[in-house]
């Protein structure tokens, strides 16, 4: 690897770093608000690192960001070492890139575009089989077809193919399972986890909160801002209340009940139930939401403290943190 | 080097493989070379035309009685002023009109020699010179026969004068025009549209997170296109000297070179579109009105430059396909050497430059 | 917020049901892509239609909505035949999908001008509920800016409120949620119970299946049929699953067709 005197200014040893980022900052229009705000992240060697946000949060511009595609504003970043500015050559054949689009030739079939892409990348898809073959051996009866022709999860396993054709060290995935079934987003999911134990470092955004928990660690990231950076049980362990999944007949009214009660801190449906907090208050917290509950005449209520989710945690950080603003808080 | 020519397989997969643009490539130079070599050369027949003789000559009123007796015209004699003449032109009542002075048979006899006056429309400059090939055959004839009677031999000189296009474009001179116009669509248009589409698609992001040098996509682009143009170019010439029967006068090897020279200056011009625009629709907009037009307008094988106002004669100069028409024609149709093209030839080289210049200096190795 | 539902006008077969379907099947060459589906679904009722892709969803909800007839079975919507009716069907639906469903280069007010003038709300009637609508939707500021400039969020609220503005009786929503951050999603959810308490019908496709949990019942569709349809409970109950996630993956992976 090359030696570059200005990793000294970068704490983390590029070694076992392989991604650095350092208070990253890009607005594409004067005046509007900034796409990323002074985003720091780092991901380790092996490691599979989620980037978990709504559309419009910064995911694709912070990938274009570290696969060298766009010019930060301010903030600095480097992939195995190289800086994204100037060594960007390097980078270019060194991570594997699949980005959020389907950007697969759709006129040529499944294995004219694997050639391709092999020949891009200096290679040929004989010499890197080992690597893409569980992958592979999915799509190889439709090898003949169309890329255009597959279906949402056939595309995706087939752009994972041409994003690994030349063996990276580093996968950057740009919401690789967005719009797909859930069916194929699990087979999608565990392909990624093979990928993982081969050693390669993986980012991979995702809209899709159920799936931070299938990464190692994960960044929350809204309105180009990171809401937190932590594994998975962690950032759910740090929930800072006590959450109450409350559910009666009438799921509606209890929600507008709930909502409209001062001791009630926040309240969301996450299917069948609510999820509450309160605020200070003395006394059993679930035996107050029952009596609540059936002063308000409602019907079959149950109570349970639960433990929150990453959508619980998301939502909490996303709400008290002082710096987001454009959600609105209507109705 | 493999990867290059991996990708310009590609890019012949992605030409081969939509219908447009084979349409576009196989369907528009046939069509075109058809078109401007059939239809607006069709046979004349029944072409209106008026016959003023105001003093009644009796030998111009055996003239028009012949002329009568084709199936080429529909013969009015009417008495009109050249006022009224212009405007039975102006309106396409006619397409033609003969005038016979006051003393036509008089100076037949007397001065065994006379002349006729014989305007016809230039703005259709085929229908003109069939018209005048006509009327010169039957004078021909009608003298012949009168020589043999009691008249000595004498002579009929028809002055002929083509209204609104003096030069009178003829009809050969389409071909180089459709050569322009056809290498012009497939290197600028083609070319810029497969490079944007790249952009469109998504697929530039992978390209350019590739080790390929973004350089070299370009150079990728403009081979595929370089060689099917030279393809068409090849096709228009064998159609053109095979089928159209317009002589090939000159070098073919300084045509080919000539052709090569202003292919690569249409690559370049659709590079820069492409490099400027991202979207497909724009691409092919400007390509279409920004070259197309001007190359329709401004070449001369349409409207006659010289008959346009100056301004519009200073802006031909910057349309290239006005040089590459220029010295097609006089490589082509006039057989004239390297001497006669030398000008428009670095008109097309500084044209080259200048535009690769803009290109590789605009060029983004990044998404913007 | 005021969303001004009512209906006085009921439609003519009113047998309490809104959607009506029997059989209803539809083929494309020999290829069964619906296969004799039946259900029905009553007023106010949240109703999910969840399915892979490729099970048959969309040509579903095409058939439903007027788009496409059936190739044999029966159906009707709003008390309306999808053979004989579909225009009518059109006048008393509402429809709503993520892929579009407004002008980015109008403001909203245009917006809603446009999409009432269709269903031929009387103009009058038009510039009275706009004011009203833009107000409880809080969009007073940007009401005569482009609606490009909006977040994602408050377009997808905007869109489902002009899907509601003829009234109608049933809307359907093609994943009207995707992309959307979870609090906007609760949202717009909020709003679609809102419309559903006061009597619309919802016909809604999603890809999250925590939403799944939301509505009244769920049907699954897997290979053109329907695989499940029952409360989320029951069917969290009847396949031994703590998620809807759960039960939809252990449906849909038993799908023979997965590729189109």
């Amino acid at each position: 690897m090359k030696k570059n005197n200005l990793y000294t200014s970068l704490s983390p040893d590029p070694g076992d770093t392989p991604i650095i980022a350092e208070h990253i900052s890009k607005s594409y229009n004067k005046g509007t608000a900034p796409a990323l705000s002074n985003v720091s992240l780092t991901v380790k060697k092996g490691e599979l690192f989620g980037l978990i946000g709504p559309d419009g949060a910064g995911k694709t511009t912070l990938f274009r960001i570290l696969t060298t595609l766009l010019l930060a504003d301010s903030g600095q970043a480097r992939i195995s070492g190289y800086d994204v500015v100037k060594d960007f050559k390097q980078i270019r054949s060194t991570v594997g890139y699949m980005p959020g689009k389907f950007s697969l030739y759709q006129d040529l079939t499944v294995q004219e575009n694997l050639t391709f892409f092999a020949a891009l990348f200096g290679t040929e898809v004989a010499t890197q089989y080992e690597l893409i073959r569980d992958i592979y051996d999915q799509i190889e009866p439709f090898k003949n077809r169309r890329a255009g022709k597959l279906s949402g999860g056939m595309k995706q396993k087939l752009a994972l193919c041409c994003a690994l054709i030349h063996k990276p060290s580093v996968l950057f995935l740009d919401e690789p399972t967005t719009g797909v079934d859930v069916v194929s987003r699990r087979e999608f999911w565990e392909m990624l986890q093979k990928l993982k134990r081969q050693g390669i470092t993986i980012l991979v955004s995702t809209p899709y909160m159920e799936e931070a928990v299938l990464c190692d660690r994960i960044a929350l990231i809204q309105n180009g801002q990171l809401l937190n950076i932590d594994t998975p049980s962690q950032i759910t362990g740090t929930f800072p209340a006590a959450l109450y999944a409350v559910k009666a007949a009438s799921i509606y009214t209890l929600l507008k009940d709930l909502r409209s009660w001062n001791q009630v801190e926040s309240c969301y449906a996450f299917g069948e139930w609510l999820h509450v907090t309160l605020r200070q208050h003395t006394g059993d917290a679930r035996a107050l939401i029952r009596e609540y509950a059936a002063a308000k005449a409602h019907q079959q209520v149950t109570v349970q403290l639960i433990a929150p989710t990453i959508e619980d945690s998301f939502i909490r950080l996303a709400t008290t943190n002082p710096l987001q603003h454009g959600t609105p808080n209507q109705p | 080097m493999k990867q290059l020519l991996v990708f310009i397989r590609k890019e012949f997969y992605h030409v081969f493989r939509d219908r447009r643009t084979l349409l576009i490539l196989f369907g528009l130079p046939l069509v075109q070379i058809l078109l401007f070599g059939y239809a607006l050369t069709s046979e004349v027949k029944n072409v209106d035309l008026v016959v003023i003789n105001t003093s009644g000559d009796l030998l111009a009123q055996q003239l028009t009685a012949r002329l009568q007796a084709s199936a080429l015209f529909n013969v009015q004699e009417k008495q009109l002023s050249p006022t009224e003449i212009e405007n039975e032109f102006k309106k396409g009542h006619i397409k033609a009109a003969l005038i016979f002075p006051s003393g036509f048979s008089n100076d037949l006899i007397k001065i065994q020699r006379a002349g006729f006056q014989v305007l016809t429309d230039g703005s259709e400059p085929n229908i003109s010179k069939t018209i005048t090939r006509y009327l010169s055959t039957i004078v021909q004839d009608f003298r012949q026969e009168h020589s043999t009677a009691a008249l000595a031999p004498f002579t009929i000189v028809p002055e002929l004068r083509m209204l609104y296009n003096e030069e009178g474009n003829g009809s050969i001179n389409f071909v180089p025009g459709v050569l322009a116009l056809i290498l012009m669509i497939v290197c600028t248009a083609l070319t810029s549209v497969a490079v944007v589409r790249e952009k469109e698609t998504g697929t530039m992001e992978i390209l350019l997170v590739s080790p390929f040098r973004p350089a070299m996509v370009l150079v990728a682009k403009a081979v595929p296109f370089l060689l099917l143009s030279l393809a068409n170019f090849s096709v228009i010439l064998l159609l053109a000297v095979y089928v159209l029967n317009v002589p090939l006068a000159g070098s073919l090897l300084l045509l080919f070179v000539i052709t090569l020279l202003f292919i690569a200056t249409s690559l370049s011009f659709g590079l820069l579109i492409s490099n400027a625009t991202s979207s497909q629709q724009v691409a092919l907009l400007i390509s279409m009105m920004g070259l197309m037009l001007p190359t329709i307008i401004f070449t001369g094988f349409i409207f006659p430059l010289e008959n346009m106002p100056l301004p519009f004669q200073w802006i031909s100069n910057l349309v290239p396909a006005k040089w590459y028409y220029s010295a097609v024609k006089s490589v082509m149709l006039k057989g004239l050497g390297l001497a006669y093209v030398w000008k428009e030839m670095s008109v097309l080289c500084l044209m080259t430059i200048l535009l690769l210049t803009i290109t590789v200096k605009r060029f983004q190795i990044r998404l913007t | 917020m005021e969303l001004l539902i009512n209906h006085k006008s009921a439609s003519p077969a009113d047998n309490n049901a809104v959607i009506e379907c029997r059989d209803l099947t539809k083929k494309f060459g020999n290829f069964l892509a619906v296969d004799r589906i039946s259900f029905s679904v009553k007023p106010g009722e949240i109703f999910g239609f969840l399915g892979a892709n490729g099970a048959g969803k969309t040509t579903a909800m095409r058939m439903l909505c007027g788009l496409s007839y059936p190739s044999s079975g029966h159906a009707t919507v709003a008390g309306f035949d999808v053979y004989r009716q579909q225009e009518k069907i059109k006048r008393h639906i509402g429809y709503m999908s993520q892929k579009f469903s407004l002008y980015d280069d109008l403001t909203p007010l245009e917006n809603i001008q446009f999409f009432g003038g269709i269903y031929g709300v009387p103009a009058r009637v038009i510039k009275e509920r706009s004011r009203e609508l833009v107000r409880s939707l809080g969009l007073e500021k940007e009401a005569t800016k482009l609606v490009s400039g909006l977040p994602l969020g408050w377009k997808q609220k905007l869109a489902f409120a002009i899907a509601l503005f003829h009234q109608p009786r049933i809307v359907f929503l093609d994943e009207p949620t995707g992309g959307v951050d979870p609090v906007t999603r609760r949202q717009f959810w909020d709003m679609i119970y809102e419309a559903a308490e006061k009597g619309v019908t919802i016909f809604v496709t999603t890809h999250y299946m925590d939403e799944a949990a939301y509505c009244n019942r769920v049907t699954i569709m897997v290979d053109g049929k329907i695989e499940a349809l029952d409360t989320p409970a029951s069917l969290m109950q009847q396949f031994a699953c703590d998620n809807m996630d759960e039960v939809f993956y252990r449906l849909a992976r038993t799908a023979r067709r997965k590729d189109p």
